[in-house]
């Protein structure tokens, strides 16, 4: 295919920064954790065309281990927000205030 | 432009809409539908650029596992009543007023980024067309990657270990005498049915 690596990179910029946007901006912690997930997915796709461009296996192997961390990651963070709701009974971060004075 | 040229550029359209729509919905189901549409056009583009095996796992893994176990959460946790119109209205216009300054600030980046990249003449070459096959890309994992392989298998047991626990039934008044009443953090401050606890 005959797409520059520029538009690639915009392209996955263009996500990452949406990621960010939703991780800073919304107030609902699932919400947080949908972001951090399109930042990961972003980094994907860097690292994909990276392996075109440079004709380098490597690239895509690292994806692999981007999947495989966003899962323990997504596993771990639901549990805890479930956590979180169990005792507060919110999904506002905001209300996580236990240790402030 | 080549066919596969347009391809990608809307499918990077697609993908940007729903990532987009995903991320500003207030309705969490909806988010994560929408969510679901912006990981199958990152799978197609995958495909696009090489990556036939990625593109499977990408579905498989992203939109398949990950946005269950997403439903799932949002399924168990009950989401709020709805608020009278007035109450949501107050609470748009707050969150347009959130939402300014990182809007302002991811397009900043975004026009950085896009500064840093097309003023670098090496990049401007095309890709040329490269494929790589699932069993090549298996080879290198398996043959040059392996301690990494054993460091994700081990972080995947460790994640689910961690989400068993997490996810246990508070230890509560059978050891209050190790525990003391006023260190169980976890004990709700309102009034709490015991079926959640199950």
């Amino acid at each position: 295919m005959i797409v520059p690596l520029n538009h690639i990179l915009l392209f996955a910029a263009a996500l990452f920064f949406i990621g960010l946007v939703a991780l800073v901006a919304r107030r609902n912690l699932i919400m947080i954790l949908l972001g951090v997930e399109v930042m990961l997915n972003a980094a994907g796709v860097v690292f994909v065309a990276a392996a075109l461009r440079w004709w380098d296996i490597a690239g895509q192997g690292m994806v692999l281990f981007i999947m495989g961390v966003a899962a323990a990651e997504i596993a771990v963070g639901l549990t805890l927000v479930f956590r979180v709701w169990r005792r507060t009974r919110s999904l506002n971060p905001d209300s996580l205030k236990a240790l402030k004075d | 432009m080549t066919l596969y040229a347009v391809l990608f550029y809307a499918l990077a359209a697609v993908t940007l809409f729903c990532t987009l729509v995903a991320v500003t919905r207030r309705v969490l189901v909806h988010a994560v539908v929408w969510m679901v549409g912006s990981l199958l056009g990152t799978a197609l583009i995958f495909l696009l650029l090489g990556a036939p095996l990625l593109a499977g796992f990408e579905v498989i893994i992203y939109a398949g596992a990950i946005m269950v176990l997403f439903l799932f959460a949002i399924m168990l946790m009950a989401q709020e009543p709805n608020e009278p119109p007035e109450v949501r209205t107050m609470v748009r216009r707050r969150l347009r007023a959130r939402m300014f300054w990182p809007a302002v600030w991811g397009l900043a980046g975004i026009m950085a980024c896009m500064a840093l990249i097309s003023f670098d003449p090496t990049n401007a070459a095309p890709l040329a067309a490269g494929r790589v096959s699932p069993k090549a890309l298996g080879a290198w994992v398996f043959g040059n990657a392996w301690p990494a392989v054993e460091a994700v298998s081990l972080l995947l047991f460790a994640a689910l270990a961690g989400a068993r626990y997490l996810g246990l039934p508070l230890v509560r008044s059978d050891r209050p005498e190790k525990m003391g009443e006023s260190l169980d953090l976890d004990q709700p401050p309102c009034a709490v049915t015991p079926e959640d606890e199950r």
